[in-house]
């Protein structure tokens, strides 16, 4: 229980701590509360890995009238993944959001946000009560999209301003399916909403709730707002953007359909989720492919990235009996999630790195600069290997095991969407590195530390090991897994 | 007769609800939400909902209303208001149509709802007022992430300043004259309001209130006083300022820890402990939501430069 606390309370702490302390300190607070948090979620994902979920009944008090937050495999893998990820981006927030390259606005509001941000992300995690997931997506949703402003140009500001009006648009569509999901079963947990007595306004609510989380995860044709925000970040805040904040409304996607009602899942609605979802992979892959900026090449790969998540529904579904290649495809998905974070914040901080050195991310300012920060473009190269699925990396275990289960229920038409992707993956990740890897100097760089370029290797090594030691975290993800994840939906 | 009552209230919320969307000029738009805001607090009040009514007269009309009226007057200064809102907007006219629509269908297939037996609980929770019971002890976790949700629209809010200006005060200059309407509002409201707030707040433990309801009202006190010139606006860089802000979350998380720190808990409050630490939490949360409700209004630090 203390490491859940721990995951919970200190980011909020260290945040709060971060407004309040004079400037000269502020760094200082901020990464002690880093290094402790990401301490405490591998803390809890041994104790998960050891003892089972970890459940904490909030004040004492049972649902329907208190709130129970839960830490099970799947929670446990996202807060280990997210820790790591914050962890690289706050080293390589040192450089970059220091008040002299950053000015004295932006170093003062990154801290703050990143890390409510963190606290927002482990509090959606572990959630079992709707309207507390509620909470946790505005407080998400909010810092995000001043991580979006905190560049400061009309550019960013613009398209801070249109992730708002979608971020909040998915929040009244998401509310409005709790409110009616409290008015007919009369508890907002997950656990009891399970073993609910079915009604006829359940569909309703599911629906409501579904679309505005596809608002926010940005699913194609909600993806509009994502690739202007997070390019027009600061590279840090655009590595948390892509990483880590999709995944938070992909979660309570997944607990909504496979523990809350995985009793609606008709075949209709799970072909209509992942048709959006294969859209995303062409349509997305097909716009970064003619992006002549490398944040925007990367931004465009996320919205195509995140289509994968939702192949899941299908290839967990079926007929109602018992369906072996279900397992596979929902360990799959979360594979996917969590590879594609670790690999995509290890991009978007070598973009950062990039930016500092020839003070652009055109394609024709990097050429070359493999030659210059060798280890920025290897952590590139190897980030694209996991986007693109080829072993031995994370990547490549997700689209296997969501593969294997195509073919294992005759939907081979997702077998071809994984397979198209990761060609057009191939095609708009070969741009950048290329580029990059040329032999002829456009722009002669700045020396950047090699600590600083050491960061984004680190994560995309971690992306790379995700799929050598898969063995664990496959195991982990199995623990206090529900039941239609096992049986299909 | 309250049938009549009612229906003609419903018909008010429709209307101006209407014509706060029809409407060409920001201003008329803005008018008419701040009355649709009143009413809906009226139909709040009908139900029976005296806590829900009290926020949305304070906050939805109340201080959304100010916002509206400082956003529209920032718009006319950089002459970037034309005047006119957007047109007709068909995608959104059709989803919003859908949703009002499927709710109204809603309402015919829902079972009566059933509220949670609160016949054991509400004893042990230290208050009397079962809202405040639910806001600082049944689901105490969200209070206390509602508060921080607060301050990172602050924080977000401050994200919009120019760099040049961020030793600015927050907000734009506001010039009262010396023996106008405003500065005489601005000595004779504040001790009234501060009264009211602090009662507010007071009588939330037991009947309608609460720290939110109080926090307004405290807001709008210390926002009358800035316009009227009597109060300086404060500094990002301002220390004592910033403390304020977080005292509130600080002292909340705090007393969650203690009770896990104590065996008792995350979050748990012992029953005997319950109300002098849930007026505690709420004097405190008091302090911020009203320290970051004004500031929310008062906006980024502004030099009031002409540019865009």
């Amino acid at each position: 229980m203390t490491p859940l606390v721990v995951v919970l309370s200190l980011p909020l702490l260290t945040a709060l701590s971060a407004i309040a302390v004079p400037a000269s300190m502020r760094v200082t607070v901020a990464l002690g509360g880093v290094v402790t948090t990401l301490i405490a979620a591998l803390w809890l994902g041994g104790v998960v890995w050891h003892g089972g979920p970890v459940v904490l009944v909030l004040g004492g008090w049972q649902p329907p009238i208190g709130i129970v937050l839960r830490a099970d495999g799947l929670a446990a893998a996202l807060i280990v993944m997210s820790a790591l990820v914050i962890a690289a981006v706050a080293a390589a927030a040192r450089y970059e959001m220091a008040p002299t390259p950053a000015g004295p606005r932006a170093s003062f509001g990154f801290w703050p946000l990143m890390l409510l941000l963190w606290a927002a992300l482990n509090a959606v995690f572990v959630s079992r009560d709707l309207f507390n997931l509620y909470v946790g997506l505005e407080l998400l949703s909010l810092a995000a999209v001043a991580l979006v402003a905190i560049s400061g140009t009309a550019q960013a500001l613009a398209s801070a301003m249109r992730y708002l009006l979608f971020a909040l648009a998915g929040s009244l569509l998401y509310l409005a399916g709790v409110v009616l999901v409290y008015a007919t079963h009369g508890t907002l947990d997950i656990t009891l909403l399970g073993a609910r007595v079915p009604s006829p306004v359940d569909a309703l609510a599911l629906g409501l709730m579904t679309a505005g989380l596809l608002a926010k995860t940005a699913l194609f044709p909600f993806h509009v707002w994502l690739p202007p925000a997070h390019s027009a970040a600061p590279a840090p805040a655009s590595a948390l953007l892509s990483a880590l904040v999709p995944k938070g409304s992909f979660l309570i996607v997944m607990r909504l359909w496979f523990e809350a009602m995985p009793d609606l899942a008709a075949p209709s609605a799970l072909l209509a989720l992942a048709a959006m979802g294969a859209i995303a992979v062409i349509w997305g892959g097909a716009l970064a492919l003619v992006q002549a900026r490398l944040k925007l090449i990367v931004a465009y790969s996320t919205v195509a990235q995140l289509g994968y998540l939702f192949l899941v529904f299908p290839l967990a579904g079926g007929d109602g009996i018992n369906q072996p290649w279900a397992a596979g495809a929902w360990t799959g998905a979360i594979f996917q999630a969590l590879s594609h974070g670790l690999a995509k914040a290890a991009m978007f901080l070598a973009a950062g790195i990039y930016i500092a050195a020839v003070g652009s991310d055109r394609l024709g300012d990097l050429r070359g600069l493999a030659r210059a920060l060798p280890m920025t473009s290897f952590a590139f190269a190897l980030a694209a290997v996991t986007l693109l699925g080829l072993p031995p990396s994370g990547g490549f275990t997700a689209k296997y095991l969501l593969m294997t289960s195509a073919f294992a229920s005759g939907q081979w038409v997702w077998a071809i969407v994984l397979a198209g992707g990761g060609l057009l993956a191939a095609l708009y990740l070969y741009r950048p590195v290329a580029a990059l890897f040329t032999r002829e100097i456009r722009v002669r760089p700045r020396a950047i530390p090699r600590a600083w370029q050491a960061i984004p290797l680190a994560l995309a090594a971690l992306a790379i090991l995700l799929g050598l030691l898969s063995a664990m975290p496959f195991d982990l993800l199995q623990i206090g897994r529900p039941k239609p994840a096992e049986d299909g939906l | 007769m309250s049938a009549a009552l009612d229906l003609a209230l419903c018909a008010l919320i429709l209307g101006v609800g209407l014509a706060s969307m029809a409407g060409r000029g920001v201003f008329r738009a803005a008018i008419f939400f701040i009355t649709y805001g009143l009413l809906v607090a009226i139909g709040w009040a009908r139900l029976g909902a005296y806590d829900v009514a009290l926020a949305e007269a304070a906050i939805g009309s109340g201080l959304t209303g100010v916002l509206l009226l400082a956003a529209h007057g920032r718009l006319r200064r950089l002459r970037a208001a034309a005047e006119s809102l957007s047109r007709f907007n068909l995608p959104a006219a059709i989803a919003g149509g859908g949703v009002a629509l499927s709710f109204g269908w809603a309402w015919f297939a829902l079972p009566v709802p059933r509220a949670p037996d609160l016949t054991y609980a509400l004893p042990q929770a230290g208050v009397g007022n079962p809202v405040t019971a639910v806001l600082l002890n049944f689901r105490a976790w969200d209070t206390l992430v509602e508060s921080i949700v607060l301050l990172a629209a602050l924080i977000g809010v401050w994200m919009m300043a120019r760099d040049a200006d961020w030793d600015a005060p927050l907000g734009l200059r506001y010039h009262a004259r010396p023996s106008g309407v405003l500065a005489s509002f601005g000595r004779i409201l504040p001790p009234v309001g501060l009264i009211f707030g602090v009662y507010l707040v007071w009588a939330g433990a037991e009947s309608t209130g609460g720290a939110f309801q109080g926090g307004t009202v405290l807001a709008a006190v210390g926002l009358v006083a800035m316009m009227a010139g009597i109060m300086r606006p404060p500094r990002v860089a301002q220390g004592a300022w910033r403390a304020a802000l977080v005292l509130g979350p600080v002292v909340f998380l705090g007393s969650g820890l203690a009770g896990a720190a104590l065996g008792a808990g995350f979050l748990t409050l012992p029953e005997a402990l319950a109300k002098p630490a849930i007026l505690t939490i709420e004097a405190a949360l008091t302090v911020s939501i009203a320290v970051t409700l004004a500031l929310l209004v008062l906006g980024p630090p502004d030099e009031g430069g002409q540019q865009a």
